[in-house]
């Protein structure tokens, strides 16, 4: 079995703090708006909700990359950008279904989470356990936390409706 | 120099003539009073004549962050708005968490300054170099949420973060807030009335850069040493994350400190009922953080289905079927206890209102307990108010808010402030606060240190300026006898000093439970590169002291005004724990004058502020 990323949005209090790290991997800096993993907040539905890269099985930034700069790590199974390769052209960023691949304006290059070489610096910062690196049958969360979100919506609306 | 921490520029902005400045930070001053609070108070005693009018276009207003803001240390979110407050024409210095100090940070600024009035309503735009004033009469009127939506979309960027005032600061409410994120306030001594005098309705940041740090090997070890100690403390890593700040609701009743029905009582019946434990278990949603904050004591609640249609209020509906922030305990006090009032649902209420219309809670509800107060001894009529007025009505909380940010009726008296108000009706004993700012909530007559705190706080009665509720009743860092003045003048001074150097640092004060300057200290050296050490921090903390308290001199201020109202020096608790008890003030002031350096009339010595660089 393989680690993941999971995260869990109801513990999210929206501190950042995956942020923070995230940059600091990326920049050597406290820089957010480098940060590869993000943080949503929803304020009227008191929703927050940390969303990086799950590392999918389809993997679209790699097929769209004209240049084969993106690889499989063996170790973690991230997919990961090779800056010797990347040309900048952005096509992965706009491949990804997710938004979870980034241009970086700094190095010209895309830029996305590779699972810190298998020690993610946002799992380690969070301070409430909502992001969590832990084996899983699949990686694919993802899917199944839509499904709810999707379902709590309808319910909200037809509840609203019915109010 | 430093290479880390303080980005090194300031941005200027004149309203009245649209110029923009960028300028080199002074890093003499940065390294002597650190930031935020203190670097703020530095400029504006420069740059500023103190007497001038606080709603005129020659007052100045400083948001500033400090070196820490913006860094993954906890709690590191904090600016400070540094200016002549509207409703006690004292130097203020209003804090505000969420994300707008470390995006103005991320934007490459250490502080803006805001100088003279716009012709026009007008908001101020920064995306990291590019700087515009930008018109704001679509926006003029529009709540505080209102504004936040609209000001975003103009930005074009879903990461901007705005700060703004509502309709209370256009109307020039005495102690309307600004307000961040929607519901993270710069709260007291009426900063968005000021900002509302200037025609500024919003500041947008959007920053892309970063903060860097000096020694980055040291800070880390620095940072997780107190974000462990702050998980493991009770108060930082158990009871603000569990209750928020309205645990204190239960203990400060208990305590007999619970000011009631405008200070005549030190106890509410059925406190619990708005109590942080109640919140917990019937309206919580979710706990929120600030930017950076690993305690995450803010609160989201939401009000179910029968509680929606709970008291009128005569605008937007749909505001009640949302989670909104709060309520936090000095609101639950100020908009409860001291009116008497005991359901938590008009608290919500009345407290998103605050938000939503940009004023704040505190000063609003303690001038609603002084207005009942009025109301009940036949000072104000029927006639006047428009509506009963008595102590424990949820339905007046709730209309009076309204009608305060709006000035509509007799809220165009509360607008005022209960200083204004209590004198216009003739009682003016029935004020409540220090240079003319309504006290927190904790009652000087049971915890004997506030009472100093309180009397010689710069920018009038505040709880966050030496909270000496913590030794005195939490027994933090050790218990001390809330009952006695022997060694209050002396912890009063450490505390003021110990909470200047945080305020400057960009931390957040309430970190301040579970740690203190010794785990700051090496994390602010290690993000700026230079060395402090923990006496040189507190003497930081005790610079900005002086020079606030110089400026409140040139302001017009003296010693006299270093007081108490009469009901908490002469008249004692009537009731329950703490019964028969009285302020003694006159113990304590002299002291305090001595262990501060200053003369018998409370002024700086020559000596005292030669010793502090201020000569």
């Amino acid at each position: 079995m393989a680690k993941s990323l999971r995260i869990i949005p109801e513990k999210c209090t929206g501190c950042m703090q995956c942020e923070l790290a995230c940059s600091w991997v990326q920049t050597g800096m406290f820089q957010p708006s480098r940060s590869l993993i993000r943080v949503n907040i929803f304020d009227e539905q008191a929703s927050y909700a940390p969303y990086t890269c799950f590392q999918c099985d389809e993997a679209w930034c790699m097929t769209a990359c004209p240049v084969n700069a993106i690889s499989i790590d063996a170790d973690t199974g991230a997919k990961v950008v090779g800056d010797a390769n990347c040309v900048g052209c952005g096509l992965c960023t706009i491949a990804c279904p997710f938004g979870t691949v980034f241009y970086n304006p700094d190095t010209q290059k895309a830029f996305k989470c590779d699972l810190c070489d298998g020690n993610p610096a946002c799992a380690v910062a969070c301070p409430t356990g909502a992001i969590e690196y832990t084996e899983s049958e699949s990686a694919d969360w993802l899917g199944g936390w839509a499904e709810k979100v999707n379902e709590s919506y309808l319910t909200s609306i037809e509840g609203g409706n019915a109010a | 120099m430093s290479n880390g921490g303080w980005t090194g520029t300031i941005l200027r902005v004149d309203l009245t003539t649209g110029r923009i400045s960028k300028e080199p930070l002074n890093m003499d001053w940065a390294k002597s009073f650190v930031g935020g609070r203190g670097l703020a108070a530095r400029y504006l005693y420069e740059e500023m004549d103190p007497a001038a009018d606080a709603l005129g276009p020659d007052n100045k207003m400083i948001f500033a962050t400090g070196p820490m803001t913006g860094t993954n240390a906890s709690t590191s979110s904090r600016y400070m708005v540094v200016t002549k407050g509207a409703l006690t024409n004292a130097i203020t210095t209003s804090n505000s968490g969420g994300h707008w100090g470390p995006e103005l940070k991320f934007a490459g600024y250490d502080m803006l300054i805001v100088e003279g009035r716009a012709p026009v309503p007008s908001y101020i735009s920064i995306c990291d170099d590019d700087v515009r004033i930008c018109s704001a009469e679509h926006l003029w009127g529009k709540t505080v949420w209102e504004t936040d939506d609209i000001v975003r979309e103009e930005s074009g960027q879903h990461d901007t973060v705005v700060t703004c005032i509502g309709p209370a600061g256009e109307n020039l409410v005495r102690f309307a807030a600004i307000v961040n994120d929607r519901h993270r306030a710069a709260g007291r001594s009426g900063v968005g009335a000021v900002m509302g005098s200037k025609n500024l309705k919003a500041i947008a940041v959007r920053g892309t850069g970063g903060v860097p740090i000096a020694d980055p090997q040291k800070f880390m070890s620095a940072m997780w040493e107190m974000k462990s100690k702050l998980v493991e403390h009770p108060v930082t890593g158990e009871g603000l994350a569990a209750y928020g700040t309205a645990v204190l609701v239960n203990i400060i009743n208990e305590s007999g400190a619970l000011p009631t029905n405008n200070h005549q009582v030190s106890q509410l019946e059925g406190a619990d009922n708005i109590s942080g434990e109640t919140l917990a278990d019937t309206r919580l949603v979710a706990n929120k953080a600030c930017f950076g904050c690993t305690i995450a004591c803010g609160r989201v609640s939401q009000l179910p289905g029968e509680a929606q249609d709970k008291f009128t209020v005569t605008t937007r509906p749909h505001n009640w079927k949302i989670a909104v922030e709060g309520p936090e305990y000095e609101n639950a006090w100020a908009m409860g206890a001291d009116c008497g009032i005991n359901d938590l649902d008009a608290l919500i209420k009345a407290n998103a209102m605050c938000n939503e219309l940009g004023m704040d809670p505190i000063s609003f509800g303690a001038t609603l307990a002084a207005a009942m107060e009025l109301y009940e001894t036949g000072a104000v009529s029927d006639e006047q108010t428009g509506m009963p007025l008595n102590f424990g009505s949820g339905e007046a909380l709730v209309a009076m808010t309204e009608k305060a940010a709006y000035r509509e009726g007799f809220g165009d008296e509360l607008a005022e402030g209960s200083k204004r108000m209590t004198a216009k009706f003739n009682r003016p004993e029935f004020f409540m606060g220090v240079r003319g700012q309504e006290f927190p909530a904790y009652d000087a007559r049971a915890i004997q240190g506030m009472g100093l705190g309180y009397a010689t706080s710069n920018r009038g009665a505040c709880h966050l300026k030496s909270y000496t509720v913590a030794p005195e009743i939490l027994g933090i860092p050790e218990k001390m006898d809330p009952a006695v003045t022997e060694g209050k003048a002396e912890i009063t001074k450490i505390f003021q000093d110990a909470t200047c150097t945080v305020d400057a640092s960009g931390l957040c004060l309430f970190l301040t439970f579970g740690v203190g300057l010794d785990e700051i200290q090496p994390q602010l050296e290690a993000v700026t590169g230079i060395s402090y050490t923990v006496p040189e921090l507190l003497e930081v903390g005790e610079r900005v002291w002086n020079i606030e308290r110089m400026w409140n001199q040139r302001a017009g201020f003296t010693g006299k005004d270093d007081t108490l109202p009469k009901r908490l020096l002469e008249e004692p608790i009537p009731d329950g724990p703490t019964k028969g008890e009285v302020n003694r003030l006159g113990e304590m002031l002299p002291e305090y004058y001595e262990i501060r350096g200053w003369n018998a009339e409370g002024e700086p010595t020559k000596e005292k502020l030669a010793s502090l660089g201020l000569a």
